[in-house]
């Protein structure tokens, strides 16, 4: 399920949410809409938390996270660290990381197996990383931009990257991240897709302006259609999916 | 969408190009720019050409046919020209920020009074995507009467006027000074120029003209100028006031070949030179010469203004003498060469036979049997201070006479001139010149003329031009045929009755000439055929 949303008339919801397959992360916004969307299609299922981090609303960019755990960065105050570890379920661990690069969203991009980083990311955050997230990190680049994160969306599914990303290099990601990944753009055309869009393994939120081919390309590589759900999928079908989209 | 189409590209040989798919049409396109839309669809989401007006007005002057530029400069261009077109890119907003491809007028009616030009602009719409993109845009001409044009329909709209005058009874000098103004063009801004008596006027519409104006004259001519300005409004919020400036200029009331007594104080400081002086030049100082010597005095203007002498006698009172004969005495300075000549009025020949023997500079050119012309002092009062003084201090030594120029024996108006002077175009004062006047006038300009063919150094200061008259003159010829007999016949005793022989051609082959070399060729002027 692909649904479109705006925050506060900006179409960048990456920017302003996290998304994981157990839980989620909204920014606090002068109206509910956006939280609605989210909480419409995800209460009972998992936790939605409404929060800022170090007092801004650009929560997306400044987290990382899956299935097995949520990074911080050193900003994030005592009393945000100990929100979301009330709100988010107690498997998932927390924690706050010592790092330059402090907008961790646009230099870790993780499923809940692996995750590319920033090539310049430091040595302990990189063991950080794959101690809390459970995953296999890889210190990339997509089509030479250092901003994995914000060039690349991710889930166990697929994944979409930046346009011009070349086929020898998706080829190369995709062997890393064994998933079928595809450029694409979100938005109207816009390359920015780990900001543009948010996703887990069972629906995606996108930009108000995202268009029905991308919103297409967006189901199509994460398996979100009808009948794609985790459940329904077969082998034969995901084949035969893989083939066409790369 | 059939997703079959898309086709995975092949590695071979070539760099694989990642395939994605359009934003909005789905089209498979190459995603090597950044871009996920295809040409097309920027093509149509994106209009470069925004922001450029489609609609301008320019302005069309009808009296002078011209354009304006903004803000104050009016050119003139033809339909569909070039330079037309660069007025009216100029005239849009916006254009700045595209690359102009391509412009190009479209027809229309000239009376319809719209212009239509065709443009082709280039834009970078998204990153690297380059887009063209081509427009029309109208123009309506409206009237408008430029400035030039509202000033020349309106009567006394000048700011600042130069008064020439000289208090002399001829108009050598203004006619020298009219080819001298032509030649350098110095009359350029001058919207209007008249005649009145003694002088000229002229006109400007800025002040720094008439200045510019005043100094070209200080510069060629000893002058002294006074300014004078008239309040015409002033407003007393922005203290702002507008003047009219009158400058009047006086020009020094000596012409070439004038006799003149200087102040003998001033001839004691001039190098003790004898105050009897003949003027041999005006240039921005007055040349003076004393014939006796071969001294010269060169009179700065400001010296001349502090003590101002008039002239003793003008061309006007010249007499004609008769050389009876002439020796050269040893001195020469330049052209002149000293020498004592014999000399009788042309008038006393027939009646008596007292001569007069006179020290001149005119040795080189004299040769016995010559006619010069030549002031007689002896039987002439003088009505001026300076003489009475040299008459009361120095009483023997004034001479009888001074020679000043030859004379050239020529027919009255000499209509075959193979050169000519171009002349100022100016307005007569109100009234119809006497016909005295006018007849006068033509006198002066003869005068001029002649001076113009004997003094080389005059004209090396002006601009001549060929006479290009459906008769040139058969000088040429007749020139050659009597070169060779001119000696003999100016031996000949007899020689000045041929001087009333019609043909003057034939008559003195000693007639100054001007070489064809030294003229210009005139820039053809437009006729109108009736």
């Amino acid at each position: 399920m692909a649904v479109r949303a705006q925050f506060e008339n900006s179409n960048e919801v990456g920017v302003f949410a996290t998304l994981t397959n157990s839980y989620a992360l909204v920014a606090t916004g002068g109206s509910m809409n956006f939280y609605s969307v989210f909480e419409a299609e995800l209460a009972d299922v998992i936790p939605i938390c409404h929060t800022t981090i170090a007092g801004t609303r650009i929560v997306g960019r400044l987290t990382a996270g899956n299935r097995n755990g949520l990074l911080l960065p050193t900003s994030t105050t005592d009393q945000e660290l100990q929100h979301l570890r009330n709100s988010i379920p107690e498997t998932v661990k927390v924690q706050r990381i010592e790092e330059r690069l402090s907008a961790l969203g646009n230099v870790i991009c993780a499923n809940d197996h692996v995750a590319l980083v920033h090539p310049d990311i430091e040595r302990e955050t990189e063991e950080i990383v794959a101690d809390v997230l459970g995953v296999e990190v890889f210190r990339q680049t997509i089509s030479e931009n250092v901003l994995v994160g914000s060039y690349c969306s991710l889930s166990n599914q697929g994944g979409i990257v930046h346009p011009k990303t070349s086929i020898q290099d998706q080829d190369e990601l995709s062997s890393l991240l064994q998933v079928p990944l595809v450029a694409g753009s979100v938005n109207r055309g816009s390359p920015v897709v780990g900001a543009g869009m948010v996703v887990n393994d069972w629906m995606a939120v996108t930009g108000l302006d995202t268009t029905a081919t991308e919103l297409s390309v967006v189901e199509s590589v994460f398996k979100l259609g009808e009948g794609m759900g985790p459940s329904n999928l077969a082998g034969g079908l995901r084949d035969s999916l893989v083939e066409t989209w790369y | 969408m059939d997703l079959d189409t898309v086709q995975l590209p092949t590695s071979t040989g070539k760099a694989p190009i990642a395939t994605v798919l359009c934003a909005t049409c789905g089209a498979p396109i190459d995603g090597s720019t950044g871009v996920a839309m295809c040409y097309d669809c920027i093509k149509l989401n994106v209009d470069i050409s925004d922001g450029i007006q489609r609609e301008a007005t320019i302005h069309f002057c009808r009296g002078c046919d011209r354009w304006l530029q903004p803000p104050t400069q009016w050119v003139s261009a033809a339909l569909e020209s070039r330079e037309l077109l660069a007025l009216c890119l100029r005239k849009l907003r916006g254009l700045a920020k595209v690359r102009i491809i391509d412009a190009s007028f479209i027809w229309t009616e000239p009376h319809s009074k719209r212009i239509r030009v065709k443009i082709t602009v280039q834009q970078e719409a998204f990153q690297s995507t380059i887009l063209q993109q081509s427009f029309e845009v109208e123009y309506v001409v409206a009237y408008h009467q430029c400035p030039d044009c509202a000033k020349s329909f309106t009567a006394n709209t000048w700011r600042a006027c130069v008064q020439v005058r000289q208090k002399v009874p001829h108009k050598r000098t203004f006619l020298y000074l009219e080819q001298l103004i032509l030649k350098h063009n110095a009359h350029k801004d001058t919207i209007n120029i008249r005649e009145v008596k003694d002088g000229l006027d002229f006109y400007y519409s800025q002040r720094n003209h008439a200045t510019k104006m005043v100094d070209f004259l200080g510069a060629v001519v000893p002058i002294t100028s006074k300014k004078s300005s008239e309040l015409i409004s002033t407003d007393i919020h922005t203290s702002t006031k507008s003047y009219k400036f009158t400058y009047s200029v006086e020009l020094v009331p000596i012409c070439k070949d004038d006799l003149v007594c200087i102040p003998i104080k001033m001839a004691r400081s001039l190098g003790n030179i004898s105050p009897l002086l003949l003027c041999t030049r005006i240039g921005n100082s007055i040349h003076l010469m004393d014939p006796g010597t071969l001294q010269v005095a060169d009179v700065q203007t400001s010296v001349y203004w502090r003590a101002p002498f008039s002239s003793l006698a003008d061309v006007q009172e010249l007499v004609e003498f008769i050389v009876l004969d002439i020796e050269p005495s040893g001195p020469t300075h330049g052209r002149f060469v000293l020498a004592d000549a014999q000399v009788a009025r042309a008038s006393d020949m027939v009646s008596n036979t007292q001569s007069y023997l006179v020290r001149t500079h005119l040795g080189g050119i004299l040769h016995p049997g010559d006619s010069v012309l030549g002031y007689h002092l002896s039987g002439t009062n003088f009505n001026n201070p300076q003489y009475e003084d040299l008459e009361r201090t120095v009483p023997g030594q004034i001479p009888e006479v001074v020679l000043v120029k030859k004379s050239y024996p020529r027919k009255k108006k000499n209509k075959n001139r193979n050169w000519r002077l171009k002349r100022m175009a100016r307005e007569e004062s109100d009234m119809l010149p006497r016909k005295q006047d006018q007849e006068r006038a033509e006198r002066d300009y003869e005068m001029f003329l002649r001076d113009v063919e004997e003094d080389t150094e005059l004209r090396a200061s002006l601009a001549l031009y060929k006479n290009t008259r459906k008769n040139p003159p058969k000088t040429q010829r007749m020139e050659g045929v009597e070169m060779e007999s001119v000696p003999e016949e100016r031996a000949e005793p007899g020689s000045e009755v041929e001087q009333d022989v019609e043909d003057d051609d034939g008559d003195d082959g000693d007639l100054p000439e001007i070489a064809i070399d030294e003229l210009l060729d005139e820039f053809e002027e437009m006729h109108v055929q009736d």
